[in-house]
């Protein structure tokens, strides 16, 4: 029997072209190719401990997978997007060319980095891996290739050992923002991670924040789910928790520069929490003086919002309104290469958009929050 | 295919007076506050061991600290009495919320303590209390009061119990569990529940609030109690998701959920995820068998209070077209907390179609027991 | 519409398939105990090779907590999204009335009587010996 011929996606001409060019994608997830690609940038002495030990994270029960199986191979990943040459997903720089920045006319690809570094339950270890993943970031990938930009890793719940890692790779405008996960230990307004927003104002860095697989709570607040599906779902709320507690923790009155990215949470449920987020601060706002102006103020000024798994509504018109209410200028187009619930640049939104909002979702509001057109400092 | 609210075809609903502006004459207030004054108040339908218990161990104060008495929330300030718990004075309840909206019923949503409490044994027993509390203290003093059963949801089989024991009287039109539990409500661990809710025709009631056994954000515990209330939708949506994923609504076709005091706006968002997630994700779950946006609009009914919406009367008929259906609300004041001023317990300019359906219809086809009562 | 030639019998196994650039489109042909199906390769959802997605058996249930397994890879995955489609009629299992991929006729003639024509001259080599699988597109 001879064995079928499966053709790469990547070369296939049937697919229409993308619509816009200069596309930025404020979601990709790069991988290593194996684990001693990532820890060749480790000290000697995390390499061993990492090795014998390993990365350990809150509330993951098993060794190889993440808590909630998912249901392609990868732990999730797109099923075409295994390198022909070998590899997991995304740790092939030819092939993401090819089969992402190439194929979807992407101008900047904007990276979130995935590790156990931000939440490992070992915090020196964490730090460790943070500077390993960020030494990595620029050598095997925004070296090589200028369309890809950078997050700085940081331990977060370790707030000094964050800056000092802020501040050591900060000046390198390879790193465009700064990555901290959505489900952190305390809601992330609250007072301990101030100095993080202080060196993030600093630099004028975004903090982007990503949802990690794990978390330090329960993924719901009535105990755990029991599907992979109910997970999915829930992830759109640690970004609604975040928004909540850094306005009324009055975060943006002590810091008006701070810029916050919420990474591939959606977007529709922003108009609704907007709306209850003033409805109930009018009623208890004595219980929060610093909260000075009504919250959907400081929700429209400093947060933004990549639009992947972009929502689909039923009746598709219906997600207009939804834009018009967050503003256009608030979001930012990603795909989430190489992730399964992946969204392609011209065929993710169901609904047509205005040219000017297009432009604005899928370039130009990145291009001005991540300063993408300043020029690179002398390496 | 049962169809779980489908009217009684005979059935003819009041007549409405003043309808577009001023209170709701002839609504069904699906969402009222009466408040245990104190444990004094249950003693008579305590056992002995249970009194006792009381003065040894000060068993008193227990309400929720989901609604903290003097947070601005919990009671509208023209609403509160002169002293005691908001809610827990009778004759203003009757004035305020009955007389003064002229409504043609009100169900009475009891949030307590012992909804919560850790011992199931003592849940029980003060949730039995509170049961015939309610009946005594409420249901007898006015022919337009209505009540959900107040469950100890730490035992579902004591919860099972507790419905048997009050279900012959038809002034319980609900059940009731809080949005914040042990388990998601979802799982099989409270089955017992819902077939006997659905055995008596008896909708479940989900109504904000918490049993505090987790944080109630994947975060962590919130400083303020604003971002505490303001995050509960968090919870209603993990309940709904979790109803839908377990399959208890293939398993108990018959079964109503309401959700109660929830916000409203933030669901039509979440249908959209999770229907766009259900397609790649739906061999994990098999038994999930329509889409999730289907089986909620089936079996889901929301209370109005708090309406989170815009202030923008056109944008207020946008979102409510998002929900795509005009059968989910359901009329509700929330009395006595403060959700509302004056009499603005619905937005201005609904079309008048809707209104009746929010003030009337609805709430008759969600509540089979109000139909019975009326003759 | 005209018919064009795929493959062989005996290429594509039972359980496998093949894709292939036809009449300007790209098309999966998909075998199945003696069977052919040709799917369009484009998911109707964002557009991804549709037919490069796993095959799997068609998985339903009777009630919560149990799971049936029929029609082994027969239900096309989509490698994006995981959309899974019937590679029989096309149609999508989530809506199956909305949602589906254009599916294309496909038959098995003897090379005997297509060295006679009609069919699109491909340069597939056609050998009286063996039988072919066709698609309409």
């Amino acid at each position: 029997m001879s064995t079928p011929t499966v053709v790469s996606p990547g070369r296939d001409n049937s697919r229409p072209k993308p619509v816009v060019t200069g596309v930025v994608d404020c979601d990709i997830h790069p991988s290593a190719a194996s684990p001693a690609e990532l820890w060749q940038f480790l000290p000697e002495r995390w390499r061993t401990y990492v090795a014998k030990f390993g990365t350990r994270l809150p509330n993951q029960p098993t060794i190889n997978i993440v808590p909630y199986p998912r249901m392609s191979p990868g732990n999730g990943m797109r099923m075409d997007s295994w390198p022909p040459n070998g590899g997991f997903p995304a740790s092939d720089l030819d092939f993401m060319r090819e089969q992402l920045l190439d194929a979807c006319g992407i101008e900047f690809g904007i990276f979130q980095p995935l590790s156990g570094a931000s939440m490992s339950t070992n915090l020196e270890l964490g730090a460790a891996l943070s500077i390993a993943m960020n030494e990595w970031q620029l050598e095997k990938w925004a070296r090589q290739d200028s369309r890809l930009k950078a997050g700085i890793c940081i331990p977060q719940e370790d707030p000094e050992a964050s800056v000092a890692i802020i501040e050591r790779f900060a000046g390198n405008r390879d790193f465009v923002h700064i990555a901290v996960p959505t489900r952190t230990m305390e809601p992330f307004g609250r007072k301990r991670y101030r100095p993080i927003f202080a060196a993030a104002e600093r630099w004028n860095l975004p903090i982007c924040m990503h949802p990690p697989a794990t978390g330090y709570h329960c993924n719901t607040p009535t105990g755990w789910a029991s599907y992979y599906l109910e997970e999915h779902v829930s992830l759109a709320h640690p970004p609604q928790t975040v928004a909540t507690s850094m306005i009324m923790e009055g975060i943006f009155e002590r810091f008006p520069r701070l810029k916050i990215v919420l990474v591939e949470g959606g977007f529709a449920w922003v108009p609704p929490l907007a709306w209850r987020l003033d409805n109930q601060w009018r009623k208890m706002r004595d219980e929060v003086p610093h909260v000075k102006r009504p919250p959907s103020e400081y929700l429209r000024e400093h947060f933004w919002f990549t639009t992947q798994p972009v929502e689909e509504a039923e009746r598709p018109s219906d997600l207009l309104d939804t834009i018009r209410w967050i503003g256009a200028n608030r979001l930012m187009f990603s795909t989430d290469y190489p992730h399964w619930d992946f969204d392609d640049p011209s065929r993710a939104f169901k609904v047509e958009l205005s040219a000017e909002d297009h432009r604005a979702i899928f370039r130009e509001n990145a291009v001005a929050l991540f300063r993408l057109n300043e020029k690179l400092d002398e390496k | 295919m049962i169809a779980p609210f489908a009217c009684a075809p005979d059935f003819d609903p009041p007549i409405l007076d003043s309808i577009v502006s001023g209170p709701y004459s002839g609504a069904i207030d699906c969402d009222v506050h009466p408040a245990v004054p104190g444990t004094a108040a249950l003693m008579p339908y305590l056992d002995p061991y249970w009194r006792e218990m009381h003065a040894l161990r000060d068993l008193d104060r227990m309400d929720l600290m989901s609604y903290p008495p003097n947070v601005p929330l919990s009671g509208r300030s023209d609403w509160r009495p002169a002293t005691g718990t908001p809610g827990s004075d009778f004759n203003l309840l009757q004035k305020q919320a009955l007389d003064h909206f002229g409504v043609r019923f009100a169900i009475c949503n009891c949030i307590y303590g012992a909804q919560a409490f850790y011992d199931e044994n003592m849940a029980a027993a003060f949730c039995r209390a509170t049961n015939d509390w309610i009946r005594n203290d409420w249901l007898d003093r006015d022919p337009r009061l209505r009540a959900s059963i107040v469950l100890p949801a730490q035992n579902p089989d004591l919860a099972a119990d507790e419905i048997e024991r009050l279900a012959g009287d038809k002034r319980f039109v609900q059940v009731l569990l809080l949005a914040r539990c042990e388990l998601p409500l979802g799982r099989k661990f409270y089955w017992p529940i819902y077939r006997a809710a659905e055995r008596h025709g008896l909708p479940v009631g989900i109504h904000a609030g918490s049993m505090f056994r987790h944080s109630p954000t994947q975060c962590g515990h919130p400083s303020f109690f604003v971002e505490d209330y303001i995050a509960q939708t968090q919870a209603f949506a993990a309940q709904l998701t979790s109803f839908v994923s377990e399959g208890v609504f293939s398993k108990f076709p018959g079964m109503k959920v309401v959700l109660i005091e929830s916000g409203v706006t933030w669901l039509p968002a979440m249908i959209w995820r999770f229907g766009k997630d259900w397609r790649g994700i739906r061999a994990e779950i098999p038994w999930v068998r329509s889409t999730p946006g289907a089986i909620i609009r089936d079996h889901v009914r929301l209370t109005v209070q708090p309406l989170d919406g815009p202030s923008n009367p056109k944008d207020v008929e946008r979102i409510l077209e998002h929900l795509g259906s005009e059968d989910l609300l359901l009329f509700s004041t929330d009395y006595p907390h403060w959700q509302f001023e004056g009499d603005a317990a619905l937005p201005p300019e609904l079309p008048e179609n809707l209104l009746r359906k929010i003030l009337v219809e609805n709430p008759l086809a969600t509540y089979p027991r109000l139909k019975e009562t009326i003759q | 519409m005209s018919r064009h030639v795929v493959a062989k019998v005996g290429e594509i196994g039972s359980g496998q398939r093949k894709i292939i650039d036809v009449g300007g489109r790209r098309v999966g042909v998909f075998h199945s105990n003696g069977e052919y199906f040709a799917l369009l390769d484009r998911c109707p959802h964002q557009g991804a090779s549709l037919c490069s997605g796993m095959l799997m058996s068609l998985v339903d249930s009777s009630e919560p907590g149990d799971y049936r397994i029929s029609r082994k890879s027969e239900m096309l995955r989509c490698p994006w999204h995981g959309w899974e489609f019937d590679i029989r009629t096309g149609q999508s299992w989530c809506e199956p009335s909305k949602i589906r991929v254009k599916t294309y006729p496909v038959s098995v003639e003897p090379g005997a009587d297509l060295v006679k024509g009609p069919y699109v001259a491909t340069t597939y080599p056609v050998s009286i010996e063996d039988d072919y699988v066709l698609v309409e597109i």
